[in-house]
């Protein structure tokens, strides 16, 4: 193939790869390589609204701040989580749960800002989502589709920020029911017309802007989106492969297709995915808003869990359960919770962490975040977000402490933090913290 | 909807001492007035919808109460000299630089450049035909000052205004409106009123926001606690009105510019500190609760109490008022006469709008003014005060400017070289069209009529719900407006795939390829109005031929060409023609929708 192809010739060059492409292939490429050597993977579960942590991993039960909610055992031998997750209770020795994260920042937009990027927003500069920079600093070349995709995005959709839009989250907003835009309008024949006549006018329009058109990548984005609609890889989006079982062990609900469909766009080598779940800023009704929530979530993220372990992918791939604050101890009279960035949790399995692991503990029935001299209430063993974020960078492979010089002029690290060793197994601390 | 007696749907039971027959009538009966009175609820409810959709279409329509008179523009003729000195400022760039200078562009490219810049989206055929009538005189400063009269014009800019002065955030529940804020900015463009008489009335803004809509400039800083964030409306402040980024001094001395101190950006952020909200909107409260006098305070880090800071200005301080309350005062020392940054920040700005990249990058971020030393700024910024402070001088200025008028083609045989054309305005760069200029001109582009608040209520409402669902897609570019991007590969595919781009392309009833297919007098003048309509240029010769070959070889052609000759040999199957003139249509517009050309200003 000449250097500048036609995009007819782009188009039936890749049908002639197509099949050596097929997804039926990829769980026996996912476990051919050894652990060690498979690049990792990010999923990160969005609980949008602020979960209430007292509802889900740090219930309180029989205090005043601990609602209608009562506890269960977990396979953690010590750790007890609320009622309203069963099947994650049985799961819980393959996942670190931190209890102790906290964070400033108690506004939406401000508070998913500051968990998706581990950094403060400020009004001049966008920094980029987590999933954004492990997209950015670790692509797969045998990709053909987006490295970072949100499915069921919310209103706060993962930017790539100073990186550029271009690492944007690819957006999917009803995974398991089709993707949209994906499908030329036209049959194959006249879509190649089309792109014969698209090659006469771009080129009219480069003559004499050589230099101009290849800045605006437009030629570049267009090849990508053509190489993307004819992609066997999208077949990760096809639910229909699974078996019942298997779609009814994750529910059929968006969240629950959503994680699914991570789990497969993992075996194809996507770098990062996030799945949105929301519905969860219950200031009113918050007991029977987590109910009906958690009724999703359990079984979808408890699925996700046990098939990441039993296709051998746990070790390479990193589930991060987050929310952007939690919740009020105190209870309103709309029997809802507030805002309470002051202590939240967080839980997290695979790529290299502690499993069987509890870390941190809140206070019971505090109600106030600051003492009466003004200090800050602390829960114990706090964990910093950004100190989070670097850990995960770590233990990938990204190194945290790169700057980028962003387009303000200012030099800015990954992470605003260094990794923390004790959220990782031992042998993964040694190799990842030391390098 | 409840009956009372109503059988099994309230609940009461029937009686029993009615016989069956007649229980059997009653059913029957409740059974037709259930009928009826759900008609009746149907009927009532599709009129609700109805008349939902009227409000609609009038506020697509912006059919703005506030506004009364129509837009006044003064029609400035001494603009001459401005120009001239702005023009041989870049000129002496240039030469100093050596640098190539780009060509002179058509007028029609100068046209799709304004209407860009001004309207959000391409010209019509209908004004494209209009203007190539236009031979008196002067055509392109007539044609922005009608422009500056057009509301298209005053509801655009507003829109893009908005952005700098509060965000893209939805903002606080119930405390703001950015629909008022914008309705108001659009009514103070439409009248021509002066960018400094609108700062002032922004900063101070007193009373409800949606009775005083510039309010909203200062309740989008509410926070959770009711409390209004002083930093964040200091900080904004600055950005939007002085260019100059301090945000990070409230923390510390700004890393990189010694200028701006952290006890500078305190003493601003003071200005704000009485500014309240009451149950009768933004109010200044002088004294608390405790009849003491409401100042501010900042608790530093490890500090268990506040230090209390006076509100102060970083510079010449002889620019504030003796008299008045303290934000009244900060939007008096802001647009004082002698503050350059205030015009240079504007100008600098709607250079940005204009050209879709400022002269300075970033937008809000610009190098100190030096004393004695004037650039191009400074040129726009003068006149701009010397005409009080209007930004359609600036509008007029800009369009009327040698730069303005660049072409985008380069004749630099390396990149350096461009890159330096490009930094010094030798050659008009290459800009991404905004997510609402892409969907404006998608749309504009499948009507021949313009599209304004003239339009067919339906008209207005399809482009307004079409906006929302396609920004929702394409990705809004959020408040760093300004900052240069590249297209994503979502928005190749909604472009190339989406069913806002099969609609405004399909030949359809009375969509404009339809229209240019059915009227236009022969084939080439169809292929010129498709792209007319689309990148309001003509096709080059190449272009031409290519397309009139496929208009040439038509399922319609080959029918006319049989019906001529009935003795020519069938043409073999491989060489039938497949297409019909309207597919040939549809694809040269789809072709021309997904062009760099139409999703670029050039």
């Amino acid at each position: 193939m000449h250097l500048n192809p036609t995009r007819r010739q782009v188009l039936q060059f890749l049908s002639a790869c197509g099949v050596s492409l097929a997804l039926p292939a990829m769980t026996t490429r996912a476990a051919a390589r050894r652990r060690d050597e498979r690049p990792k993977s990010l999923i990160t579960l969005w609980m949008s609204g602020g979960m209430s942590q007292l509802e889900t991993w740090d219930p309180h039960p029989g205090t005043k701040s601990g609602g209608a909610v009562k506890d269960i055992p977990t396979s953690h031998k010590d750790a007890r989580i609320s009622e309203l997750l069963p099947q994650m209770a049985a799961q819980l020795h393959s996942c670190m749960l931190i209890r102790s994260l906290t964070s400033k920042e108690g506004d939406h937009e401000r508070g998913a800002a500051f968990v998706k990027t581990g950094y403060r927003p400020e009004p001049t500069l966008k920094y980029p989502t987590l999933g954004a920079i492990a997209a950015h600093e670790l692509p797969n070349a045998e990709l053909e589709i987006p490295q970072y995709m949100t499915l069921a995005p919310d209103r706060i959709v993962p930017e790539g920020g100073y990186l550029g839009n271009q690492w944007d989250a690819f957006r999917v907003f009803q995974p398991g029911r089709g993707l949209s835009n994906l499908k030329s309008r036209v049959n194959p024949e006249r879509q190649a017309d089309r792109l014969q006549g698209l090659d006469v006018v771009s080129q009219q329009f480069a003559q004499r802007r050589q230099f101009g058109t290849k800045r605006t990548l437009h030629q570049n984005t267009l090849d990508r989106a053509l190489q993307m609609m004819s992609s066997q890889q999208l077949k990760a989006f096809e639910l229909e492969t699974e078996s019942l079982g298997v779609k009814a062990a994750y529910g059929d609900t968006s969240f629950g297709r959503g994680c699914l469909i991570a789990r497969r766009l993992v075996e194809v080598g996507v770098r990062a995915i996030e799945v949105t779940l929301p519905g969860f800023d219950t200031h009113v009704s918050n007991h029977s808003g987590h109910v009906s929530q958690c009724k999703i979530l359990d079984p979808a993220i408890a699925a996700l869990i046990q098939e990441l372990r039993e296709r051998d992918l746990l070790d390479s791939t990193i589930v991060l359960c987050i929310s952007e604050f939690g919740r009020t101890p105190s209870i309103n009279p709309a029997a809802g919770r507030d805002h309470w960035p002051n202590w939240f949790s967080c839980l997290i399995a695979g790529g290299g962490f502690r499993e069987n692991t509890v870390i941190g503990a809140t206070p019971t029935d505090v109600f106030e975040g600051k003492k009466s001299d003004g200090k800050l209430v602390l829960p114990a063993e706090p964990v910093l977000v950004p100190e989070l974020y670097a850990t995960i960078m770590a233990t990938m492979g990204i190194d945290f402490r790169k700057e980028i010089l962003t387009p303000i002029g200012r030099p800015i690290r990954f992470a605003d933090a260094l990794p923390s060793a004790s959220l990782l197994k031992e042998d993964v601390a040694r190799k990842v913290i030391q390098s | 909807m409840a009956v009372a007696g109503r059988a099994g749907t309230s609940g009461l039971p029937l009686s029993k001492n009615i016989p069956a027959g007649s229980r059997t009538r009653m059913s029957k009966l409740l059974e037709f007035w259930e009928f009826h009175e759900m008609r009746a609820a149907v009927i009532i409810f599709a009129l609700l919808i109805a008349a939902l959709v009227l409000k609609v279409a009038q506020m697509a329509g912006r059919v703005e109460q506030l506004a009364g008179s129509p837009a006044v523009v003064a029609d400035d003729q001494q603009l001459g000299p401005a120009i001239t000195r702005l023009n041989a400022k870049f000129r002496q760039q240039w030469q100093a630089e050596n640098l190539l200078v780009g060509d002179t562009v058509a007028d029609l490219t100068v046209l799709r450049r304004l209407s860009l810049a001004m309207f959000g989206t391409v010209p019509s055929l209908e004004d494209i035909r209009a203007f190539e009538h236009d031979e008196q005189p002067n055509r392109i400063d007539r044609w922005v000052v009608k422009m500056l009269q057009d509301s298209r014009y005053s509801d655009y800019f507003s829109e893009r205004l908005a952005r700098s002065l509060v965000g893209v955030e939805d903002g606080p529940f119930i405390v703001f409106r950015r629909d008022r804020m914008t309705a108001w900015l659009a009514a103070q463009l439409r009248k021509d009123v002066s960018w400094s008489q609108m700062t002032k009335e922004l900063i101070a803004a007193e009373g409800l926001w949606t009775d005083r809509p510039a309010a909203n400039f200062i309740t989008v800083a509410r926070m959770e606690d009711e409390s209004l964030n002083v930093n964040k409306l200091a900080g904004r402040t600055v950005r939007t009105f002085l260019g100059q980024r301090i945000d990070c001094a409230q923390c510390h001395d700004h890393p990189f510019d010694p200028t701006w101190k952290q006890a500078d950006f305190e003493g601003l952020a003071a200005f704000y500190c009485q500014a309240s909200l009451s149950p009768g909107g933004v109010t200044d409260y002088q004294t608390g609760k405790d009849k003491q006098e409401v100042v501010y305070k900042v608790i530093d880090p490890g500090a268990e109490t506040g230090r209390v800071v006076p509100s102060a200005v970083p510079f010449h301080p002889e620019w504030l008022p003796a008299d008045g309350g303290l934000r009244y005062r900060l939007a008096r020392w802001v647009t004082h006469k002698d503050n350059r940054r205030f015009e240079r920040a504007t100008a600098n700005r709607v250079w940005g709008f204009m050209l879709g990249k400022p002269l300075h990058e970033p937008v809000d971020d610009l190098p100190h003014p030096v004393d004695g030393e004037t650039d191009a700024l400074d040129i726009l910024g003068q006149e701009f005060r010397a005409r009080g402070d209007r930004l359609s001088v600036l509008i007029r200025m800009i369009a009327m400017s040698d730069v303005f008028r660049l072409s985008s083609e380069s004749s630099a045989d390396n990149d350096d070289t461009y890159t330096k054309q490009v930094q010094a305005w030798a050659v008009f760069p290459l800009v991404r069209l905004r997510p609402e200029q892409v969907i404006g001109s998608l749309f504009q582009a499948g009507h021949v009529r313009s599209i304004d608040q003239n339009s067919n209520p339906f008209v207005r409402v399809t482009k307004f719900g079409n906006e929302n669902d396609f920004l929702n897609e394409y990705g809004d570019m959020g408040d760093e407006e300004l900052l240069q991007q590249v297209g994503t590969i979502p928005q190749a595919l909604l472009r190339m795939n989406g069913r806002f781009t099969a609609e405004q392309s399909k030949v359809d009833a009375l969509s404009a390829p339809a229209q240019i297919l059915n009227f236009s007098p022969d084939n080439a003048a169809v292929i010129d109005n498709c792209y007319l309509a689309c990148l309001c240029r003509f096709p080059a010769v190449d272009e031409r031929a290519y397309f009139l070959n496929l208009l040439e070889s038509t399922t319609e052609a080959a029918a006319e060409k049989r019906k001529a000759n009935p003795e020519a040999p069938a043409a073999s199957p491989a060489l039938k023609p497949t297409r019909t003139r309207a597919q040939v249509v549809e694809d040269l517009v789809w072709t021309l929708f997904n062009s760099p050309e139409f999703s670029w200003n050039h």
